[in-house]
């Protein structure tokens, strides 16, 4: 009975800890709650991504009722695996949290923080598993919103600008979306995704699609902060409070590039969609990303701000490897989305850390690396993913891109994508120095709230998976390839 | 658990001992002695049971499929294990002498950072393909970053900048992408004897390739690549004397053989394009290297640019691709490994006492410190290929080489750079012992262990004349495994 329901219970769950979580008396209480509940989802995700393994999808139907006219869940190993990302960032950034966030946020709202903080996963794996595509658009305005909330929780004053700067772009994009799928169904007649596929290349309305198309990959990807969309996303990672921060950078876009990936290849189609011209594109907004993303992180004196510019790149590196088209690009491009997720997760983390003393980030007032060499150790790990350093997970996805684009004979994106990771290089090694060496005047050590135990578990989690993930990819490569096989329509 | 597996272990648990030892400096030194004791150990036993021929390979994980990180020995990945094993005990043991002597801070992230390097440049030489290469190429210099900025000031921040900017800029833009170029090409990175690529690339491919390889590798310090080898001689000098004399600047023209031989195959390495046109690169540098060392006042830089221009001599050996050359290039990996570690103990052990750079100042100095003296003048007399000391063999089989190749030029080359070595390098031991110093100062020789421990290499120079045959058959029975698959 359970198991049937198992794809659901992922998405209700948090839902129903939500109000629970913000009527607990304590903030002990709440936080349990929370953990509790990302540790069923965790569970329950490795779960259906292994029956999902192969190949077969799992289709479940809300209330009964059949589809196309109820809404349909489906899982496959393309959102299992994102379900998988979603659930273990949120798992991670919840034990991250408890000491993190009581430093940042009075007593009082830990409570509301909490509920909304499970709002926003409700939202993202909604997203994520949704086979309706008004549902989905249903689910991103529960994440958006809770997520503007959560935005402004952050201690500087700027988190309430950020916040407010996101939900004018959010809505924005949101609304693209929305007029995007009305569009589709004035065409077709249809919501649920499977049948939309079915219904589009019969429509006798193209111009109708092609503007709904149009509209809807316009909130996409500013949704997923794709250059040259993606303005808001640097206040909005600066000035969240430390946990949001982490959990927003390797969950929130890289749940709107999955709906990317799943309306372009699953929904409209290859013929319909990627015409060469678009793919083009997609490769032109990539490789202006990476360098973009890459050359503005060099300039930050943030460390925040420098890993957000840093976040601009490396999804550039996942449009690249849409557009390529082929098997090898794009799981290359989805292994990336789940290795950068966590590489970003913990850098941000450590950053958190850094930042409970001094309360800045700001590169100048960092030091002291040197004195907690472990901390040290995640910026190393963390950085020389970022870098694509071998043994690392931000390798394997950089060498399965870098061989599609050699596969299609893209030398010119071969140069990009190894352009980026000397960049990197650059940026990486900005805050890697200011960390190890004392400075000569070193800043007033305050005496703030040491990182505590679950911070540093956390963090060492996520350094381990980068390693592991890095080391052996039979797991998360394998499932990025069964995904790239079906949406491409590959048989092995 | 196999010898592969006791001699990554090794350095790394000496790395771990240093840092739980950290507060008995005594004991933590023992402890850097006994890991280089038994790293020279294991080698040694290694060697004596053949471990080198008995093709046993272990694969550490597989990243993708067919993509392995996997570890196997073969006879010059155990000569070069050797000289580096024994090489690590004698500069442990100068290093104690040298860093209490100077009061250096940090020791112990010193010698824990020493030992990890150690540990890397194992992985690199006992790599059995080209990402295992990359993966311990990239650690170790990682791992030699911190000992090159030990002194954390801001001359150390801006060497450590360059030092790592090009090594690291350009193996990921250009020695990454050739491996990827190989991986697409043949569908696997290990290396083969005979050679992975053999016949599946024209003449002038295989040239583009190698010279990706070439220009890839920085460590090997080929010009214009070659900068970031006098920056590093900021650090202090125990690590200028095992890292960038010894170990980085030899597990670059130790990873350039290796691909020569494994990956390109001889056979196709004497094809025009590498053999009349890429020879050039080490040729040029080792008469530029020279005459910019000549330029040089500052001992330490003067011998870097001498390590650039001898580290030449190795590539062009193993650019002339046939088994004299590659036997000249590999016994020079040994016989220069020992001599230029004896001038650098020689210089540190006069920066420690004297507190002078400069090879102007030095004028006089002969007559307080024979000793350090007499072991730079073995160390240049060895590097200058002369009789009596093991630098000989190495030019002699590299002359041979060319000669069999009809490289007279390049064989006019090798005879002027020895001449332009006696210039640079005897010059400061003669202007040492025979001419007048005008200052007088009560300058004595420096602490026992560094005498001790430059005294090791110098006499190992002589000792390598009298009986260099155990090496050179270890070499060619390595040559003869990977020249046999191609009938050459």
């Amino acid at each position: 009975m359970i198991e049937n329901h198992m794809t659901i219970m992922l998405v209700v769950l948090p839902m129903l800890a939500a109000p629970l979580i913000a009527l607990l008396p304590s903030k002990n209480l709440s936080w349990g709650l929370a953990i509790l509940t990302a540790t069923l989802q965790l569970y329950l995700a490795v779960n259906v991504l292994l029956d999902v393994q192969g190949g077969t999808a799992i289709h479940y139907e809300l209330g009964g009722w059949a589809p196309p006219w109820g809404i349909s869940y489906r899982l496959d190993s393309l959102n299992g695996l994102m379900a998988l990302l979603v659930c273990l960032i949120n798992f991670v950034c919840l034990l991250y949290a408890k000491a993190s966030i009581e430093a940042e946020i009075p007593g009082r709202k830990l409570g509301l923080f909490y509920a909304t903080w499970q709002l926003v996963v409700t939202g993202l794996l909604g997203i994520v598993l949704t086979g309706d595509i008004f549902n989905l658009f249903v689910f991103l305005e529960i994440s958006s919103l809770s997520t503007y909330a959560l935005i402004g929780m952050g201690r500087q004053r700027q988190a309430l600008m950020a916040a407010f700067q996101y939900l004018l772009s959010g809505t924005l994009g949101a609304s693209f979306f929305l007029i995007g799928v009305g569009l589709c169904y004035a065409a077709t007649g249809t919501l649920n995704m499977q049948d939309l596929a079915s219904q589009i290349g019969q429509s006798d309305q193209p111009m109708t699609l092609y503007s709904g198309f149009a509209f809807l990959f316009t909130g996409l990807l500013l949704k997923a902060a794709i250059y040259p969309l993606h303005a808001w996303l640097p206040n909005v990672y600066q000035f969240s409070p430390q946990a949001v921060s982490a959990l927003l950078s390797a969950t929130s876009t890289k749940v709107a590039l999955y709906v990317v990936v799943r309306c372009l290849l699953d929904v409209f189609g290859v013929e319909f969609s990627l015409s060469r011209l678009f793919a083009d594109l997609l490769l032109l907004a990539g490789s202006l990303a990476i360098l973009f993303g890459s050359l503005r992180a060099i300039q930050q004196t943030d460390l925040k701000r420098l890993l957000a510019y840093s976040s601009i790149a490396q999804l550039g590196y996942s449009v690249v490897g849409l557009g390529l088209l082929t098997v090898t690009g794009l799981s290359g491009a989805l292994v990336h989305l789940f290795n950068h997720g966590i590489t970003k997760a913990a850098l941000f983390m450590g950053a958190g850390m850094l930042a409970l003393g001094p309360g800045t980030t700001l590169l100048t007032r960092l030091a002291g690396g040197t004195h907690r060499p472990w901390l040290l150790l995640l910026f190393l790990t963390g950085g020389l993913s970022l870098i694509g350093f071998p043994g690392t997970v931000g390798f394997i996805s950089k060498w399965m891109l870098a061989l599609a684009a050699i596969e299609q004979g893209h030398w010119w994106l071969l140069v990009v994508i190894l352009l980026g990771s000397l960049l990197a290089i650059l940026y990486v090694w900005k805050f890697i120095e200011t960390l190890y060496f004392v400075p000569q005047n070193p800043p007033e050590t305050s005496t703030g709230p040491v990182p505590g135990r679950g911070m540093w578990l956390a963090c060492g989690l996520l350094c381990l998976a980068i390693v592991y993930f890095g080391l052996d990819t039979r797991f998360t490569l394998g499932v990025a390839m069964d995904a790239a096989r079906q949406l491409l329509g590959v048989h092995p | 658990m196999s010898w592969l597996m006791w001699i990554m272990l090794t350095p790394l648990l000496t790395m771990a001992l240093v840092w739980l030892l950290e507060r008995w400096p005594n004991l933590r030194e023992a402890a850097s002695l006994a890991g280089g004791l038994s790293l020279f150990m294991l080698c040694l036993w290694g060697w004596r049971h053949e471990l080198h021929l008995s093709n046993e390979t272990l694969i550490l994980a597989e990243p993708l499929p067919g993509l392995t990180l996997s570890l196997a020995l073969e006879p010059l990945g155990l000569m070069f294990a050797l000289m580096a094993s024994s090489l690590w005990l004698v500069t442990t043991c100068y290093a104690i002498g040298y860093m209490r002597a100077h009061h250096e801070k940090q020791q112990t992230r010193f010698y824990s950072c020493f030992a990890l390097a150690i540990a890397s440049l194992m992985g690199l030489i006992l790599a059995a393909d080209l990402l295992t290469l990359f993966l311990f190429y990239e650690l170790l210099t990682l791992s030699t970053y911190p000992l090159v900025t030990h002194s954390g000031d801001e001359q150390a921040k801006a060497s450590g900048r360059r030092y790592l900017g090009l090594l690291m800029g350009t193996s990921i833009s250009l020695l990454l992408p050739a491996i990827l170029l190989v991986w697409y090409l043949s569908g696997s990175v290990s290396f083969v004897a005979g050679g992975l690529l053999a016949d599946r690339l024209s003449p002038f491919w295989t040239g583009m390739l190698y010279l990706m390889f070439l220009l890839g590798i920085g460590k090997a310090a080929l010009m214009p690549l070659h900068a970031w080898l006098p920056a590093a001689m900021v650090a202090p000098t125990p690590v200028s004397a095992l890292l960038h004399a010894v170990a980085v600047v030899k597990a670059g023209v130790f990873s350039i053989l290796k691909i020569s031989l494994f990956i390109f195959g001889p056979v196709q390495l004497q094809q025009a394009l590498v053999q009349e046109w890429l020879i050039w690169f080490p040729a040029l540098t080792i008469l530029l290297a020279s005459f910019v060392a000549i330029s040089k006042d500052n001992l330490k830089e003067r011998l870097a640019y001498s390590t650039i221009s001898q580290l030449s001599y190795i590539v062009l050996g193993v650019m002339l691709a046939n088994q004299l050359g590659m036997l000249g290039a590999s016994l020079h990996i040994l016989m220069h490994g020992f001599a230029k570690i004896s001038l650098f103990f020689a210089a540190g052990a006069i920066l420690v006492t004297t507190h002078k750079t400069r090879v102007s100042e030095l004028a006089g100095m002969g007559r307080r410190m024979p000793f350090t003296f007499v072991v730079f003048t073995l160390g240049s007399l060895s590097i200058i290929g002369l009789p009596l000391f093991g630098g000989m063999w190495s030019k002699w089989y590299l002359a041979l080489g060319s000669i069999e190749a009809r490289h007279w030029l390049l064989l006019a080359i090798l005879m002027v750079s020895s001449l332009l070595n006696i210039y640079y390098l005897l010059i400061i031991p003669v202007q040492a012992f025979f001419s007048q110093s005008s200052q007088r100062s009560t300058v004595r020789e420096a602490p026992w262990p560094c005498l001790l421990g430059m005294a090791a290499p110098s006499a190992i120079c002589l000792l390598l004349f009298w009986m260099p045959e155990p090496f050179i058959r270890l070499i060619q029975s390595g040559l003869n495994l990977a020249f046999a698959n191609t009938g050459g």
